[in-house]
């Protein structure tokens, strides 16, 4: 392995160079070529079929809440698909590694491939994943038109897709951090990762936040300030609960992370000393503040699958949920709890028995209330009438495989128990079990279970079932081996292994990352013939599951204005409530519906933003400062601009709604 | 409590391979089954939590599958109550269970962390065989550099790289510390791991209880060289190592500053290395990270800070380092160079080997009321550690 | 629960508001600025938790009181709080519908935060001379990042200053305009509460040591 000399900085392309892309890496070369060649249709059918103005003009400046969710749907899934081959590679690695084989990857890549992977699945996959189901479903869930903010909506979607987008572009000019997903200084500092990596991670992850923190104050205002009349806090749907949980923890933890990430790059950029060795700095402090961040951040990303499920479980047993109340307690408990738990990811560090034993006892203390959820979801089971489509299995698959996680994760938090598995595979083999086993299955029971609403047809149930029973045994398959090298003493991050005995374990993990493969392919196939067979799996109803909360009460796909009149909440389980007591939907006497405007404003911005992250990783100076002002320039632009709605004629929503009702007529509804 | 912890988890031990696959018939699972008395307790701890939780998480499983199985929509003979969703005893079992079972696992925690505590000196070899006062534990101070692992042996005034030898049954205790980044060393045959950083000392303690070969390596990654970065310890017996401490001397070698600076820089899957002489205070330097000559040590910018700082004239105090000590990783110098604050005067090196650590403590009485806690004074604690050591013999 | 609400007879609820009154136009804005202040209030916090961790780590090099020149940095404290005064008045203008008289005193305080930032400036650029840069040690990098993440703060006040003026100009008092006012306002309070814990913790505790 020869290391890269640091590229000389000129004045017009800063380190950028002709060197910077990898011709010499086949691996790359290649999947660039696909991903051009890809591209290149794509733009080629969009063009041909004249999309672009309906793209620009229904999606991408839109301020509607529902295309936003989708379009972070959307970008959840390709980058989920991105992450995921980084996984396969390493799966791949780990396999052939042994026995003086190098593998097929040498340090240098393999290492920016387990770095990309941690950051791409967290940043780019899991966060825009929930933040879109929020923001699909919370406006909904409370009988709102929209969010409190629509455009700064719109600007937090694009703000995160420049971070995704900063991310892919390292994939082909330069290289991406080789750190691990958090680039604990000194290793992260300039001395010791002189390269442009570390920078791609910075910016991406600066660049992503910034839409982040937005998008949780947006959501939080929204929650506060949006209810329909009649719905108090305690009246709010579980998944409203937990999403407001989860956006109050990022508006109290991503500026953390601004903050950490900013003295981070400042150390690299002008060369200050927090996180150096020498001059005093301090790489602990940056440890603790990561985490800082970094453990509300997993409950951030559990959080509103924990009201998934929640609204799953009730909906599909018949029944209300069980503990509401203590429910909401329990969620409000994770949320305070979750800050007092940061320094269990570092018990090793050496800062005392005391100090450790009152960490490790705050983490298990999460685990009352999570306990506490997990029995609710049962008692709401108990003397229910169980209907057993894919939500409510993803769910029943959830409380099986997130228990074992939730015990590793208690048991990690003994610190001397975690001075043996610290760092080990039987971590890893941990947070991928809450994660895949809580966040992904939790998202795969949301998106089977709100794609009717945001469609209007049902997914086909059989790819489906085939995703469905891939997924479940692949995760045991790839991870329970795991658990056991972990068990062997075996760590993480590992390229090559000597102990040929070891091989066995992660030939069996590779195999299950090849069957949640299938998995993975039978959902894409999911889509696509669900698509394909719209008509047969139609819903006019709106309400295809017998749902209880007031997205169901609306049409499928809902009307740009959501409600024609606004609902009044006089129970939990509000559409459910007024289903049983006999509601008249309106057919008459609409208004005028005040709605936002679409603006390019957004768009704009990030697209600026995004050339300023690439100068800056590549210290282009003069275009850092030409982007730099046109940001400002653009922001007081969009601030002159006053007439930022419009209201949606009567008539309009007139027709619209008797369209509907033709419809439910038809249906016998 | 550790005897407890051993007889109690004799049988989770027996029964934790039935559960699992037939495969791991083949397979050495060291954290489970280590070697030394420390990893062993720890491993323990493992299983005894594992059970703990176990007692939860099993009725929970099961009652997810039966009431998934029972209230399934096609079952019509089961009761269906739509309504029902409060009941107040139930809510009491449901947040009472899991706090039973933290309180349970808090207590046990407290407990074994400080038992367990890396930083603590033992108090005893192995269940039962408490250390006598005068035993004083082999020392070893461990570097991590890039990438391979230095081990100094103060008394022997020995070194080696990326191989360890420790004399069974004894008590050891590592001095721990890094060149460049973070690293965490770990010999999971041993003892759990503790962090490697620079500029910083950590502790650990452990003893084998067996002779045999292990390995040891880095478990947290430290850049490109990370996986090699696995050194061999050899648990000898006291004979065998007496030998190997005079084979080395006979080896030859010196490592003194100059060779230490080449020794740091970067190079990957380093062959094992010994040196037949150290020179003395090369481990205090290191952690001073004042190895390089004419480099302002830590304690002493550390007491020069603590009085106030240098002043307007200790600004220009930095000089560039003679040499580039990253070459091998790429860089040239930053743009502001590696740069370094100059020594003012040579002061000597405190020798942070003498002090001492915090005096052992004796294990047993921490199951019981009204006896000794971690904190104890050592006065008192030496008395205690004597008796269930002169009691043993007729238990 | 369910069951007080049961109780009243069906037909006498509505289910849906037929007079609907839209929410008033950025009812919300207050709030959400409220809540984008906190978090900016939380990036301040990791600065100054990170000034008292490094603040002491001089590397045998300056510390505070060679350094800082109190009465300069009283003078600056005067600057800025005289501003928040008159944002104040500004704020009083407005609420009698007074345009002119807005802006006027919207340009005063852009004037004082110009004064406030030109005494740092120069602060700083004396520091950087005498070679006491953000790179010479760990409470230098602590110090100059915190006051000067402060002072970006006052330059974007300042910008926005400007451009509601220029806004005030074109068009009047209307409800947009006297939103975005407050929230300036609350904005430059903001960083007037934050100047006090960076003159107290840094300048004042700093050459108290």
């Amino acid at each position: 392995m020869t290391p890269q000399p640091a590229p000389e900085t000129g004045p017009l392309l800063g380190k950028l160079s002709l060197d910077a892309l990898p011709l010499h890496e086949p691996i790359l070369v290649v999947t660039f070529i696909v991903v051009a060649l890809g591209g290149l249709a794509v733009l080629w059918a969009i063009t041909r079929y004249r999309l672009w103005g309906y793209l620009w003009k229904e999606w991408f400046t839109t301020v509607d809440h529902k295309r936003i969710g989708i379009m972070y749907m959307i970008l959840g899934l390709i980058m989920f698909l991105r992450g995921f081959s980084d996984a396969i590679m390493m799966r791949l690695q780990q396999a052939m590694a042994f026995g003086g084989s190098e593998g097929y990857l040498p340090a240098h890549h393999y290492d920016q491939v387990f770095t990309a992977h941690g950051v791409i699945m967290i940043f780019f996959v899991a966060m825009p994943f929930i933040t879109g189901l929020m923001n699909y479903i919370v406006p909904l869930q409370i009988g709102a038109r929209d969010v409190s903010f629509p455009f700064l909506n719109n600007f937090s979607f694009w703000m995160t897709t420049a971070g995704a987008a900063l991310c892919m572009i390292s994939l082909f000019v330069g290289e991406f951090a080789q750190t691990g997903w958090l680039a604990y200084p000194p290793l992260s500092g300039l001395a010791y990762s002189p390269n442009v990596g570390v920078d791609y991670y910075i910016w991406s992850l600066q660049i992503a936040g910034v839409g982040t923190t937005l998008s949780g104050i947006n959501m939080v205002v929204t929650m506060l300030k949006l209810r329909a009349p009649g719905m108090g806090l305690m009246k709010m749907p579980v998944f409203t609960w937990t999403s407001l949980c989860a956006n109050i923890l990022i508006v109290a933890t991503f500026p953390v992370l601004t903050a950490t990430l900013a003295l981070l790059s400042l150390d690299r950029y002008v060369g200050t000393n927090f996180f150096t060795n020498d001059f005093g700095g301090s790489p602990m402090m940056y440890v603790n503040l990561i985490w800082i961040w970094g453990h509300p951040e997993v409950y951030i990303l559990i959080l509103p699958l924990f009201g998934v499920f929640s609204e799953v479980t009730s909906t599909f047993s018949g029944k209300k949920l069980f503990g509401y109340t203590s429910m909401v307690y329990a969620t409000i408990c994770i949320t305070i709890l979750s800050y007092l738990v940061w320094l269990h990811h570092f018990f090793t560090m050496g800062s005392g028995a005391s100090v450790n034993s009152f960490f490790g006892i705050t983490t298990m203390v999460i685990s009352i209330p999570t306990g506490a959820k997990l029995f609710n979801w049962l008692f709401t089971m108990y003397r229910g009438r169980i209907r057993f489509e894919l939500p409510m299995m993803w769910t029943v698959a959830f409380m099986l495989t997130f228990v074992v996680g939730g015990m590793t994760g208690v048991l990690l938090a003994v610190p001397p128990a975690d001075f043996v598995l610290h760092n080990s595979l039987f971590l890893v083999a941990h947070f991928h079990n809450v994660i895949i086993g809580g966040v992904l299955f939790g998202l795969f029971a949301a998106i089977n279970y709100w794609w009717p609403k945001a469609f209007g047809f049902r997914l086909d149930p059989f790819w489906g079932k085939v995703s469905f029973w891939c997924w479940v045994p692949g995760f045991w398959l790839a991870f329970m081996p795991l658990y056991i090298l972990g068990l062997m003493g075996v760590t993480r991050r590992m390229r090559v292994f000597d102990d040929p005995s070891l091989q066995i374990w992660f030939v069996v993990a590779g195999f299950g990352a090849a069957v949640i493969a299938v998995g993975i392919a039978a959902m894409l196939i999911q889509f696509a013939v669900s698509i394909w067979r719209r008509d047969q799996l139609r819903d006019e109803t709106g309400d295809p599951w017998e749902g209880r909360t007031l997205e169901w009460a609306t049409s499928s796909p809902p009307p740009d204005y959501n409600f024609a009149f606004t609902p009044v909440i006089h129970d939990l389980d509000a559409w459910h409530d007024m289903k049983r007591r006999g509601h008249g939907r309106p057919v008459t006497g609409f208004r005028d519906i005040h709605m936002p405007s679409n603006t390019g404003a957004g768009v704009i911005l990030a697209g600026i933003s995004l050339v300023m992250g690439f100068a800056l990783v590549w210290h282009i100076w003069w275009l850092v400062g030409v982007s730099f002002a046109a940001l400002i320039g653009v922001a007081i632009a969009h601030t002159f601009n006053y007439k930022r709605d419009f209201d949606i004629p009567a008539a309009t929503v007139a027709a619209v709604e008797d369209a509907r009702t033709r419809r439910l007529a038809a249906t016998g509804a | 409590m550790p005897e407890m912890l051993h007889r109690s988890t004799a049988r989770f031990r027996l029964l934790a391979p039935l559960g699992l696959l037939p495969l791991l018939a083949g397979c050495n699972m060291v954290v489970l089954d280590p070697a030394g008395d420390v990893a062993r307790q720890q491993g323990n701890l493992i299983l005894i939590s594992t059970g703990l939780m176990l007692l939860i998480i099993v009725p929970v499983m099961i009652l997810t599958v039966v009431f998934a199985w029972r209230y399934r929509a096609a079952n019509r003979q089961a009761t269906y109550k739509p309504d029902w969703d409060h009941s107040t005893q139930l809510e009491l079992v449901i947040w009472a269970a899991p706090l039973l079972i933290i309180i349970c696992l808090g207590a046990l925690t407290w407990v074994a962390t400080h038992l367990l505590d890396p930083y603590r000196p033992l108090a005893r070899t192995a269940p039962g065989q408490a250390i006598a006062a005068e035993v004083r534990p082999v020392e070893v101070q461990v570097v991590a550099l890039d990438w391979k692992w230095l081990f100094i042996y103060p008394d022997q005034g020995i070194a080696t790289v990326n191989e360890l030898a420790l004399p069974a049954h004894r008590p050891v205790r590592f001095r721990i510390s890094a060149s460049s980044v973070m690293n965490s060393f770990y010999i999971p045959a041993l003892a759990g791991q503790i962090y490697a950083m620079p500029g910083m000392e950590t502790k650990l303690h452990g003893v084998f209880n067996q002779t045999g070969q292990y390995t040891g390596f880095s478990a947290n990654y430290s850049g490109w060289g990370f996986s090699d970065m696995r050194f061999a310890v050899k648990s000898l017996s006291d004979a065998d190592f007496a030998k190997w401490v005079a084979a080395t001397k006979a080896g030859g070698g010196t490592l003194d500053r100059t060779a230490y600076l080449k020794l740091e820089k970067p190079s990957e899957k380093v062959p094992a290395q010994r040196f037949a002489a150290v020179e003395p205070q090369l481990f205090d330097a290191i952690v001073n990270m004042c190895v390089e000559p004419g480099k302002m040590c830590m304690h002493d910018m550390m007491s020069i800070d603590a009085a106030g700082g240098a002043g307007i004239a200790g600004i220009h105090n930095v000089r560039r380092l003679s040499y580039d000590k990253y070459a091998a990783r790429g860089t040239e110098p930053g743009y502001w160079g590696q740069r370094y604050v100059g020594a003012l005067c040579s002061s000597p090196l405190m020798a942070s080997a003498d002090i001492p650590d915090a005096a052992p403590v004796d294990l047993a009485p921490l199951t019981g009321a009204g006896l000794p806690s971690p904190e104890t004074p050592a006065a008192a604690v030496t008395a205690m550690i004597r008796r269930p050591a002169a009691a043993s013999p007729q238990s | 629960m369910s069951t007080s609400t049961l109780a009243k007879p069906d037909e006498e609820l509505s289910f849906y508001q037929l007079d609907e009154h839209p929410h008033p136009e950025g009812h919300s804005t207050m709030l959400g600025f409220w809540i984008y202040l906190m978090s900016d209030c939380l990036i301040f916090s990791i600065l100054f938790a990170c000034y008292a961790v490094l603040g002491g780590n001089y590397a045998a090099g300056p510390a505070p009181k060679d350094l800082f020149e109190l009465p300069l940095v009283a003078l600056n404290t005067a600057m800025l709080l005289i501003s928040s005064i008159t944002f104040g008045f500004a704020v009083l203008q407005m609420q009698q519908g007074k345009v002119r008289g807005t802006q006027i005193w919207l340009a005063v305080t852009a004037l004082f935060g110009a004064a406030f930032l030109a005494i740092e400036l120069y602060e700083f650029q004396h520091l950087i001379h005498i070679g006491a840069t953000p790179q010479r040690s760990a409470f230098l990098s602590a110090f100059f990042t915190l006051v000067g993440t402060h002072g970006l703060h006052v330059t974007f006040g300042i910008v926005w200053l400007l451009t509601l003026m220029v806004q005030l100009g074109r068009h009047g008092l209307i409800p947009a305009n006297k939103r975005r006012v407050m929230c300036l306002s609350m904005f430059w309070h903001f960083l007037d509460v934050v100047w006090i814990g960076v003159f107290t913790i840094v300048y004042l505790m700093g050459m108290l040591q």
